[in-house]
């Protein structure tokens, strides 16, 4: 497969794809704490990310929006106080579920959503992002489409490995993390490190598209599941 | 947020309830709620669940100066999060009252207790030792927070394992688990501590309370002790008078509550032993409840990559390459029309023209002069001479204009009028 679609000539960005391409074993658990109005711990591989959501709910008068919801993210890292790192995290995270939630629908009221790293085994970002999508679907918080992570990382020899281990992301050239939502299958937002071409990009974005599609199936199966006795 | 406040009717069933020697959950006095422990796939990792109450403890370490007065002592260090995930009036950043003094009893019960050997986590004396670092972050808050993060405390640092060190003359190196096996650190024991609530000043005693127990409580009893029945701590809060006799009946229960629980660590422990020597699986991916409706694993997702690259391609070509000069600062977007929006200025060249036309229009007192179109209505009416220089004033703008590729489709309608306005200005020439 490497060989044949990289036959053009004059290319200088060919990207060389490797063959066994997988996400992780992924799994996850909804409703597992009492308090928060919704839970879930998502699990990639080894990666590990609890998240509550509790609201609509009071909100504080400085933090109060006149037509929608505020929504506070936090993300609680294992060891130590949550820094630089966490906060870029949060931002991420509060922008996409921003962007999937109809906050308008609950004015002057208050969400928070609060992902704490359980472990981190790489594709971090991906997998807060998972479990806070299946937080807000446990806490009924309506949402124009659902929204998954995908992280690529393009190793140091061009190969473009989806979900990869920190050991992995350690070794690689460039990483992107991209939210992709369950509508249109469109890009809601991406995070980069490192450096790459057009070409990289387009391919992590196509490969992310192709790879949301295994984990929104993941999705309507949980769900499905969670539900099967009810209906 | 705040926490929603307990009413009178709950107040008031809760205590009756306990004053019959029921509890809500179906217990009995002494009983404990299920514990349950997890470890982690990395060493120092624990999940304690006491019934509905969850705690998280991670222990880390870091090479660093020892205190002055203690040149060669290792540091051990405890930091209790309330996450505001537990509940919803834990707020994140702020020290509350609670806080502080589950900290403070946390560090009674570990530190003071002397359970760790500190000595031992010296490398270089008044210069290099190991701090060991504790954080207990409470995930779920359902009553007895101290007992579940004394419990993932001293089980996190019975699991935990440091880097070996060598030392050759000055210098320290660390090395790797590759390079040499871990070391667990020598602990003397393992205190536990057990909470006892008092109700209606002391009359009623329950162990473990939950969180709606708590609420209504008049006095909480504290009491860490090991398996060797040595109390390490005590602490006696909300204010009530004990007597003598109650304080040692609860001694004599906290012993046979620490048995079982260290008993119940041990087990844990040696269980997450056995599976990794094993090679088994292990973590928290592997102690997910399978068989609960609210859980779902998949097994590994193969991700087709087949026309991923034609794909990627396909996009770069449609894009095209990026234009180096941008024709106008003003982003368009689509859908919506933008009157005389990147065109030439065209005001200066035909303004005289128009005018002089107008003039004549006025001249001539035109209803006669006006456009095909528009005869049918202003032939009837008077002279609207004001519409007409506007028609004139639109066709002018749109004269000599380049439109770009892109604007076409949306102002394809407007340039159909503006030929047939262009046409009608031709006629009217003709007339002159």
């Amino acid at each position: 497969m490497r060989d044949g679609p990289n036959t053009h000539v004059g290319s200088m960005m060919d990207v060389a794809v490797s063959p066994v391409l997988a996400l992780r074993k992924f799994g996850c658990e909804q409703s597992l704490l009492s308090r928060p109005d919704g839970s879930s711990s998502f699990v990639q591989g080894d990666t590990s990310v609890l998240a509550g959501v509790y609201g609509p709910a009071e909100v504080k008068i400085s933090k109060e929006i006149y037509d929608r919801a505020t929504l506070e993210v936090m993300i609680q890292p294992k060891v130590g106080l949550s820094g630089v790192r966490e906060r870029a995290q949060e931002h991420c995270v509060r922008q996409t579920c921003e962007a999937a939630l109809l906050s308008t629908l609950h004015p002057r009221s208050s969400l928070s959503l609060i992902l704490q790293i359980i472990h981190d085994d790489g594709s971090l970002l991906s997998c807060c992002l998972n479990a806070a999508c299946m937080a807000l679907m446990d806490a009924g918080l309506p949402m124009s489409c659902l929204f998954c992570g995908v992280t690529c990382a393009i190793e140091q020899d061009g190969h473009i490995v989806t979900d990869p281990t920190s050991q992995q992301e350690k070794e690689s050239r460039a990483l992107m993390t991209f939210a992709i939502d369950s509508a249109e299958r469109r890009v809601m937002m991406s995070s980069t490190r490192g450096s790459f071409s057009v070409n990289e990009l387009q391919q992590c974005v196509a490969l992310s598209q192709r790879a949301s599609e295994e984990i929104f199936q993941f999705y309507r199966d949980s769900v499905r599941r969670r539900y099967s006795k009810t209906l | 947020m705040r926490e929603t406040p307990l009413s009178n009717c709950e107040r008031q069933f809760l205590l009756k309830a306990i004053e019959e020697k029921k509890r809500l959950d179906g217990r009995q006095t002494y009983d404990y709620r299920n514990i349950k422990i997890t470890f982690g796939t990395d060493y120092g990792c624990c999940v304690v669940d006491v019934g509905k109450t969850r705690v998280l403890a991670q222990v880390s370490c870091e090479l660093v100066a020892p205190k002055d007065n203690r040149p060669t002592e290792g540091i051990m260090f405890i930091n209790l999060e309330l996450s505001p995930m537990a509940s919803p009036a834990f707020e994140s950043g702020r020290q509350s009252e609670l806080h502080v003094t589950l900290n403070r009893l946390l560090e009674r019960c570990l530190r003071n207790s002397k359970c760790l050997d500190t000595e031992s986590l010296c490398v270089v004396s008044g210069e290099k030792v190991w701090k060991i670092r504790i954080d207990v972050h409470v995930l779920n808050h359902d009553g007895n927070i101290m007992d579940a993060a004394s419990i993932a405390a001293i089980t996190a640092l019975c699991h935990f394992r440091r880097p070996d060190v060598g030392i050759q003359g000055e210098e320290v190196t660390i090395y790797t688990p590759e390079e040499r096996d871990l070391i667990p650190l020598s602990i003397y024991h393992m205190p536990v501590s057990v909470s006892f609530s008092f109700f209606q000043q002391g009359t009623f005693l329950l162990v473990d309370p939950c969180e709606r127990e708590e609420r209504v409580m008049d006095g909480l009893l504290v009491i860490a002790m090991n398996k060797h029945r040595e109390i390490c701590s005590i602490q006696s809060s909300g204010g009530i008078m004990l007597l003598k006799e109650q304080v040692l009946r609860c001694n004599k229960i906290a012993s046979v509550k620490v048995c079982e629980i260290t008993e119940l660590i041990n087990k844990a422990l040696e269980n997450d032993r056995k599976v990794k020597k094993e090679g088994g699986k292990f973590g928290f991916a592997e102690s997910m409840a399978k068989e609960r409706i609210t859980a779902l694993k998949s097994e590994i997702a193969p991700v087709e990559m087949i026309d991923i690259e034609e794909k990627a391609e396909d996009i770069i070509c449609r894009t095209g390459a990026p234009c180096d000069t941008v024709p106008s600062p003003v982003v368009r977007a689509p859908g919506t029309g933008q009157v005389g929006e990147g065109l030439q200025n065209a005001w200066g060249l035909d303004e005289v023209e128009e005018e002089e036309e107008e003039e004549d229009d006025i001249e001539q007192g035109g209803p006669e002069k006006q456009p095909e179109s528009e005869t049918i209505t202003s032939k009837k009416g008077d002279v609207v001479v004001i519409s007409d220089s506007e028609e004139e004033e639109v066709v002018i703008l749109h004269q000599g204009v380049e439109v770009k590729d892109f604007r076409e489709e949306m102002s394809s309608g407007q340039k159909q009028a503006t030929s047939a306005s262009k046409k009608k200005k031709k006629k009217r020439k003709l007339a002159h």
